[in-house]
């Protein structure tokens, strides 16, 4: 346990001035969301899909009030508990979906990189190919491919949330592929690789217990810049109405949409606040991503050297 | 020859071209200052070559980047560096810019490193004089850069072919070619041949040995190979834990060391001539808190009591040798009972270098 | 000497190499890369022999590119062999699995040069030395803890507490070679392959090493192979040494042998070589030009002809060492001459590729073929050219230009000579 404080907190004491600024602003607001996210049903007032409470609906597009702090939506929901579950759902979708797009992408980094030959043209070919197409159009297809095939649950969550998870999983696998690659390409290299052949070491135990702890270390930061822009695509989905449905979980791109004909009537809390929430959890994913970053990569870590006093001379006796 | 001049100032006529006083070079770190030279004075003429040996983590190069002006931000520098009279140390930083390559140079260990692998040799050298030389026509630079190119030994066939097309002892030539092209009158070398097999490196030693009768230059060698310094250096200086304990000619230093530190450093040397293995126990101290007086006593076989008390007082023996050791007194300055021998605390293999 | 045991002829040899071939494919362009072309192979060891006797110290002396690094490898299956036999006890691992190499590396292990890069950064000390026991199947951390703590003791890394849980970058460079050597024996192998273990260390560090490898090979009865370029820790450390050049030995004998009366004329460039810290011994004025050549395109001949101070006539002169002796001759002249004269030649490039026959000097434009004949007398009249010029059988006029003709050359084999064997036509 106290280990582990002591690697989340590790980047923190390794840095300084405007990159500690940046993990430590991008922290809280990303643990702000983690919360809600986790806490949701204590935090929100109501359910994502509540238009009533004891027996009584709620206003459509009502103003903000002490019932509805932040008002109500034209479905007559409540926009704060619908932000408030929203906050589960991008966590839900971009954690499935950057934890499957990293082992998928280790994994196949590392043998591609390792054992090269046909099977490392062949997956670096799949992977442009991937990487070129416009992620958000791939991910449209594969929302819809995995919705069809996914029920409406799948174990203990939603299908829709496991079906918009796979789909941004397969637009970000190619970026961990080419980054865990590359460095095994120069990994397998180092003596140490050569030594533990020597030593009579197995393919698999190389790469398991060599290559892999020298080659994940640029991944936790690419893995938050990742979150960030998934936010971003996932939101895009539900703006276009595909994947997650409303009845399903509550989803911020969806809320916006719905909101865009709110706009022009003077109603602005209906699509302040949802896009609030998408703003501040993508800025504090990035910023906790180049934090990182800057203790991370070495050309950017800079010797930490302080300014130096010389002591003034001794007195040399005579 | 058609060399230009590297302009000295009309005040100096003669005397050291590098004359370092007391010079003091740290680095700040969290824990506290890194005094990584502390207070060297040395002086070296015009086609004179000081070798400056000692282990891994002395204060060698950081004394050479000290003299280039090559140091990280972070890192201070006082006392005096006075090239052909005049003090680097109080120099604009314009002014200190201006005189690398013109009136310093600087050859490192990693040549490859130091190339730029998408330029050829010819550009390299245009880069290189249009620096200094602005109005130089192409033509002029290329019989120039031929011309030094030659004296290493690299055949003017070669010259529009890309760092990758050398190898690494025919790179290492094309380094010192483009350090001295512009004839500086200093030039610090840092462990020029350690990547290099024994012949490359015996040829390299040799360019070395040719840049004083050609150039004049006076050349601070640094190295851990003290086999390299008796070839091609004229002094030596041995430094350790960021002072300078012993200098002055070869062979008088390598023929009789003076300094325990000199002595064992040769001794643990292994030569054609070696019948038995010895070294020094121990490691260079850290250089954050060194020992306090004699900084060597710790591993010093030699050591007394007055080693770990008083700070050592330079001497100067007949020969010139200047040896910072209590060995070599001054008598009177030893307070009594000062030459007992100091007990040694037991060193492990857990303070080996 | 305290290295010299009582290894005779008689000793059993541990290994005995015949006929070793080892070749590598070339990259080559980007273009003929990415057409998955090969263009060229490098022999990186050929038709090499050697015996190895149990206990016995083996010095492989060369420089880098003799393919002495790559002989080391062999010995332990890490690059295959082209050609030829490597019997390890009676077994050909040429011949062997996969799995077979790997449990012959309980036998065979491996000492690198650069202590900083051959252990895992991301393993402590405990991890990485204990990493070859995990790999060959102790599966009880307590055995592998216990075995770990000997080999460390072994190689004199005590208190071992301090030492277990440390990370490579928390340790110096001596005593990264330790743990790299610690993790070397910790199987107990009979063969022990050393990769320039002190090149990289600090001087006051080097003699502590080797030290402790003739502890080590005294207590747990190793043989060793010691691949350097320094001919000063072979001629202390080793009872036998090969010298080696673009993949051959060109001598090789009985370590006092060698350096009492080195006749290879490498062998004695490279012991004139050796700075000496001994002040009243200096560098000769002479030393060996040029560098070791390009193993894809091997020097026809002795390889070692174009670099060599007492090549003669059967040594295998060929067309690229006329460019060679041009430019020689360019070296002493200014840059304005070398202009002129480069630019009566028409075919320098295509002489420097020519792979066989005489030497054709094309005239441009701008010379004729007397211009031609004039700068080969000049290049003639250059001491530095003497020995190509012995290989010069006849320089004649012809349609196309001028025409250089060699003698025929042969390339030497191993012959006994005195104590030792040696691979040269004086001999």
């Amino acid at each position: 346990m106290r280990r582990l404080l002591g690697l989340v907190l590790a980047p923190f004491s390794k840095t300084q001035g405007v990159a500690r600024w940046m993990l430590a602003v991008g922290a809280a607001l990303t643990g702000f969301f983690l919360i809600l996210a986790v806490f949701a049903p204590w935090i929100a007032p109501y359910g994502f899909a509540q238009f009533s409470s004891n027996g009584k609906q709620f206003a459509k597009l009502g103003h903000p009030s002490s019932a509805h702090w932040f008002g109500t939506t034209d479905l007559q929901t409540d926009v704060l508990s619908r932000v408030v579950w929203g906050a589960r759902t991008a966590v839900e979708v971009v954690g499935l979906a950057v934890f499957f797009s990293l082992v998928l992408g280790l994994f196949l980094g590392i043998v591609s990189g390792y054992f090269g030959g046909w099977l490392d043209r062949v997956l670096v070919l799949v992977m442009d190919a991937v990487f070129a197409f416009p992620s958000l159009l791939l991910a449209i297809v594969f929302a819809f491919l995995f919705t069809s095939l996914i029920g409406d649950t799948f174990l203990f969550l939603t299908g829709g949330v496991v079906a918009a998870a796979l789909s941004l999983t397969v637009i970000y696998i190619p970026q961990y592929f080419r980054v865990v690659r590359n460095t095994t390409i120069s990994a397998k290299e180092a003596t140490y690789v050569e030594a533990a052949r020597a030593l009579g070491a197995t393919d698999g135990v190389i790469m398991r217990r060599y290559l892999f702890g020298n080659v994940i270390q640029s991944v936790p930061v690419l893995a938050t810049l990742n979150a960030a822009d998934a936010i971003g695509t996932l939101a895009a989905l539900g703006f276009l109405g595909i994947g997650i449905q409303p009845t399903q979980a509550g989803e911020w791109g969806f809320d916006l949409q719905r909101a865009l004909d709110d706009a022009g009537l003077g109603i602005w809390w209906t699509s302040l606040y949802p896009g609030l929430a998408i703003v501040l959890l993508i800025t504090g994913l990035t910023l906790v991503g180049e934090g990182l970053n800057e203790t991370v990569n070495p050309l950017l870590r800079k010797q930490r050297l302080v300014p130096v006093e010389m002591t003034p001379r001794e007195q040399v006796e005579p | 020859m058609t060399l230009i001049d590297s302009s000295a100032p009309a005040a100096w006529t003669s005397g050291p071209v590098m004359d370092v006083r007391d010079l003091r070079v740290w680095y700040g770190t969290p824990r506290g200052a890194i005094r990584a030279v502390d207070g060297v004075t040395f002086a070296l003429e015009g086609g004179q070559t000081l070798g400056l040996v000692g282990e891994s983590g002395c204060g060698k190069s950081t004394l050479g980047r000290g003299l280039m002006g090559l140091l990280p931000e972070g890192a201070k520098r006082d006392g005096q560096v006075l090239f052909k009279g005049d003090d680097i140390l109080q120099m604009s930083v314009h002014d200190a810019r201006a005189m690398r390559g013109t009136d310093l140079g600087m050859i490192f260990q990693e040549p490859l490193t130091r190339l730029n692998p998408l330029m050829r040799i010819s550009q390299h050298f245009e880069e290189t004089i249009k620096q200094h030389e602005p109005s130089m026509s192409k033509r002029a630079i290329r019989e120039r850069a031929i011309e030094v190119l030659n004296l290493m030994g690299i055949p003017p066939t070669r010259y529009r072919s890309y760092p990758h097309e050398f190898s690494g002892g025919m790179r290492q030539r094309l380094m010192i070619a483009l350090a001295v092209v512009l004839r500086p009158a200093f030039v610090v070398a840092d462990e020029p041949t350690t990547a290099l097999d024994v012949l490359v490196e015996a040829q390299i030693i040799r360019i070395l040995n040719d840049l004083r009768a050609n150039f004049d230059t006076a050349l601070l060698l640094i190295t851990h190979n003290l086999g390299i310094v008796a070839e091609a250096c004229d002094r030596v200086a041995v430094m350790y834990a960021g002072r300078i304990v012993e200098q002055g000619d070869v062979r008088d230093v390598f023929g009789n060391p003076q300094h325990p530190y000199t002595r064992e450093l040769l001794r643990s040397t292994i030569s054609l001539s070696t019948t038995g293995l010895n070294f020094i126990p121990g490691a260079p101290p850290d250089l954050i808190e060194p020992p306090p007086a004699c900084r060597f006593h710790p591993r010093c076989p030699n050591a007394m009591k007055v080693c770990a008390d008083k700070d050592p007082v330079e001497t100067v023996s007949s020969s010139g040798t200047r040896v910072e050791c209590w060995l070599h007194g001054p008598a009177e300055a030893v307070p009594p009972g000062g030459d007992a021998p100091l007990p040694r605390e037991e060193i492990g293999i857990a303070d080996e270098a | 000497m305290p290295t010299k045991p009582d290894v005779s002829a008689e000793t059993p040899p541990i290994i005995d190499i015949r006929d070793l071939s080892v070749r590598f494919g070339l990259g080559g362009s980007t273009l003929a890369r990415l057409l998955g072309r090969e263009t060229g192979v490098v022999k990186a060891v050929d038709g090499l022999n050697l015996t190895l006797r149990k206990g016995e110290v083996v010095g492989l002396v060369g420089e880098s590119g003799s393919g002495k690094s790559t002989l080391g490898r062999a010995l332990l299956g890490l690059v295959p062999a082209a050609n030829g036999s490597i019997v390890f006890d009676g077994d050909d691992i040429a011949g062997y699995s996969k799995r077979q190499l790997r449990e012959h590396r309980r036998h065979a292990q491996m000492v690198f040069q650069d202590p900083n890069a051959a252990l895992n950064p991301a393993m402590t000390v405990e991890q990485g030395v204990g990493d070859a026991l995990r790999i060959h199947g102790v599966k009880s951390p307590t055995e592998r803890r216990e075995r770990v703590v000997d080999a460390l003791e072994r190689v004199g890394l005590s208190p071992v507490e301090l030492f277990l849980p440390k990370y490579p970058r928390d340790l110096s460079g001596g005593q990264k070679q330790r743990v790299v050597i610690a993790r070397a024996i910790i199987m107990g192998p009979r063969l022990l392959v050393a990769d320039e273990p002190i090149s990289m260390l600090d001087m006051s560090v080097r003699a502590k090493i080797l030290q402790l490898m003739l502890d080590l090979k005294a207590s747990l009865d190793l043989t060793y192979v010691y691949i350097t370029h320094d001919l000063a820790s072979a001629k202390f450390f080793c009872d036998r040494v090969a010298i080696m050049y673009l993949g051959r030995i060109v001598e090789i004998g009985d370590t006092d042998a060698i350096f009492a009366d080195p006749k290879h004329p490498y062998t004695k460039a490279l012991l004139a070589a050796i700075p000496d810290p001994d002040p009243s011994r200096t560098l000769p004025r002479e030393l060996l030009k040029g560098e070791i050549p390009d193993a894809a395109r091997p020097p026809r001949g002795c390889a070692f002809h174009p670099r060599c101070p007492a090549a003669f006539e059967v040594c295998g002169w060929e067309a690229r060492d006329l460019v060679a002796a041009l430019e020689n001759h360019w070296l002493k002249t200014a840059a304005a001459t070398y202009d002129i004269e480069r630019a009566k030649i028409a075919n320098l490039d295509a002489l420097a590729a020519q792979d066989a026959g005489p030497a054709v000097l094309k005239p441009s434009g701008q010379g004729s073929s007397d211009d031609l004949r004039r700068l080969l007398d000049e290049v003639r009249t250059d001491p530095a050219n003497a020995t190509f010029w012995s290989g010069v059988s006849e320089v004649r006029d012809t349609t196309e230009g001028v025409e250089v003709e060699f003698r025929d050359g042969s390339d030497p084999r191993l012959r006994r000579s005195g104590d030792v064997e040696v691979a040269c036509h004086l001999y």
